[in-house]
């Protein structure tokens, strides 16, 4: 497999937009000539239940469609998902997890067992109240990835969100977004 | 077409459902009478939303099931009308009588058959059960990986379909929710190019024609033609070989994409292949991948023309491979092996070759597929280039308990 692969595994609850977010990411991918795949692990859909999706980016066309089984990234979108499910499960050592809380990393470390991975957390559902007054935390969430993992840049999110995304959303939504955007790159700590 | 460069043909982000309802908004056919079934609904959702919104022209019929869909678009086709239609799974059986009709009466419909297991027990996922049932019903076949090649693939439905050396209907199938609802890149044809592609329907012999009428598919006698329908439909479906590899060799002077009958990767000097159809075989050149770093001579022939089959080019392709392995999705209980399987050693033996050969069954009811699961299948053929046996009963792939 090429070395530029980055393997990313989202974790959500039904509605709360994992699969939407994975779906900006390969949107802005394919603004910038990467390769990309995005896929929910299929199951029942049910609103408030957990669910998995997962990211794959890469400079060489991607050819494996298996789940991912050992993701670099692992977003968590709900923190109260973190003793419902294993997010660590197959992510190696030297994996990162992002975790949507208010708490800092070294509170949700004393409380959870992440190995050595890095952890890092956002606000990312206060910053979405904030900016959109709506608690998805989607957009916060892409730059927090945006920024551990330097695959795509803080300004080729606005730009997402200013031409694609502003193509379906009134420009006070979209200011709004890229606002998120920046509080997400700003906000996330290790 | 360059993605970065060219603006008319810049990569997209979309699911492969996605893809082929926005190739059936280009054609723009003049029926589609189809019924939503997981996992191709959003197939007839979207299409639905295009005739909706008035960005296409297409009567779109909407019926109370598959049997009835499959009914509208032969009534539909045999009235000279272009018409499309989409399905998976149980709506796939449902429809079974009728395939066989629309081929009989030789109507080129084009069909999407989002790939998913029959039940039991009751199974949304993938698995190749429903088309590889429908192989002999007289249908063109065309397996595709991703969402840009089942989008191609549908573009060059009618080209081929309508052909007067072909007159045949034609399934295209992508895997169910691993293709359907995943979102991968896809590189469009403007509308233009699609209208200049398939151009206008040809006129043949219809219903509406009220200077030259016709009956269609009435009751033969015993002492009919059926027979010689039979043969007919037969010589169609050697012709088809020609014309679906003129499709391809003309779509590839438009978009640079070429597809051939099988797509081969690292077989010129192969001593070991597997041969495989639809998304997994991006796991098979991974590992043939791996194999070649190694200094096995791997290779990996992809199943693109199911129907006719290329029987052929397969003996073709693998005259000096010591030991081949068929990956089937789909399996026919009590019988030598896989359909795939069954097809292929029956190529082999016409063609008097003789290499080894083991039949993988993966993939049942969306039973996911990794690397390392391939890579068992490929040790295996590695070992009996090297001199071992190959099973002569079916080795199942990531197996749970094995």
């Amino acid at each position: 497999m090429s070395s530029s692969l980055t393997e990313i595994r989202w974790h959500g609850r039904g509605g709360q937009g994992a699969v939407t977010a994975a779906k900006m990411v390969a949107e802005i991918a394919a603004e910038h000539g990467k390769c990309f795949q995005a896929f929910p692990e299929y199951g029942p859909e049910r609103s408030g239940a957990p669910i998995v999706a997962f990211t794959r980016l890469s400079d060489d066309p991607i050819q494996c469609y298996s789940a991912v089984e050992h993701p670099a990234i692992v977003l968590v979108l709900d923190e109260t998902l973190l003793s419902v499910v294993d997010v660590t499960d197959g992510a190696p050592a030297d994996a990162a997890v992002i975790v949507n809380t208010e708490k800092s990393p070294s509170e949700i470390k004393k409380v959870f067992d992440f190995g050595k991975r890095r952890v890092y957390t956002i606000p990312a559902t206060k910053i979405a109240k904030q900016t959109l007054g709506r608690a998805i935390p989607n957009t916060p969430m892409v730059s927090a990835l945006s920024k551990i993992t330097g695959q795509f840049s803080l300004g080729e999110i606005e730009d997402h969100l200013r031409h694609t995304f502003g193509k379906k959303f009134p420009p006070k939504v979209v200011e709004a977004n890229v606002e998120a955007a920046h509080m997400g790159f700003e906000e996330v700590q290790e | 077409m360059s993605a970065t460069t060219d603006t008319q043909h810049l990569i997209q982000a979309v699911t492969g459902n996605q893809a082929v309802a926005m190739a059936m908004k280009q054609i723009d056919p003049d029926v589609v009478a189809a019924y939503p079934i997981t996992p191709q609904t959003d197939v007839v959702q979207e299409f639905a939303e295009y005739v909706a919104a008035g960005s296409v022209k297409a009567n779109f019929v909407t019926v109370e099931s598959e049997h009835s869909a499959m009914s509208a678009c032969i009534g539909s086709a045999s009235a000279g009308a272009r018409t499309m239609t989409a399905t998976s799974s149980a709506g796939f059986a449902l429809m079974w009588e009728m395939l066989y009709i629309a081929a009989s009466m030789r109507c080129p419909i084009v069909m999407t058959t989002v790939n998913r297991a029959l039940s039991g027990p009751i199974n949304i996922h993938c698995d190749h059960s429903d088309s590889m049932g429908g192989r002999d019903s007289g249908w063109v076949q065309i397996y595709n990986e991703d969402a840009q090649e089942a989008y191609d693939a549908t573009i060059m439905g009618f080209p081929i379909a309508e052909h007067a050396d072909v007159r045949l209907p034609v399934m295209n199938m992508y895997d169910g929710f691993i293709i359907s609802g995943a979102i991968g890149p896809l590189q469009a044809l403007t509308d233009d190019e699609v209208k200049a592609f398939i151009g206008d329907a040809p006129t043949y012999p219809n219903l509406l024609n009220t200077d030259e009428p016709m009956t269609f598919g009435p009751f033969d006698g015993l002492h009919g033609f059926y027979f010689e329908h039979k043969i007919a439909q037969q010589r169609a479906m050697d012709r088809a070989l020609n014309v679906i590899q003129g499709v391809y060799d003309r779509f590839a002077a438009v978009t640079g994409r070429q597809y051939n009958h099988l797509m081969t990767y690292c077989m010129e000097d192969a001593d070991i292949a597997m041969v495989v159809a639809n998304s997994a075989a991006g796991n098979a050149r991974i590992v043939a991948d791996q194999l070649r770093a190694e200094g096995v001579k791997a290779g990996v022939i992809k199943l693109r023309t199911f129907r006719p089959f290329p029987t052929a080019e397969y003996a073709k392709a693998l005259a000096n491979v010591k030991a081949v392995g068929v990956m089937d999705r789909a399996d026919s209980f009590g019988g030598v092996g896989g359909p795939l399987y069954m097809e292929l050693l029956s190529a082999l033996y016409q063609y008097d070759i003789r290499a080894k050969t083991a039949n993988f069954i993966y993939g049942l009811g969306g039973r996911d597929i990794f690397p390392q699961d391939v890579e068992t299948g490929f040790r295996l053929l590695q070992a009996a280039a090297e001199g071992a046996d190959l099973p002569k009963s079916r080795v199942y792939l990531n197996m749970k308990g094995a």
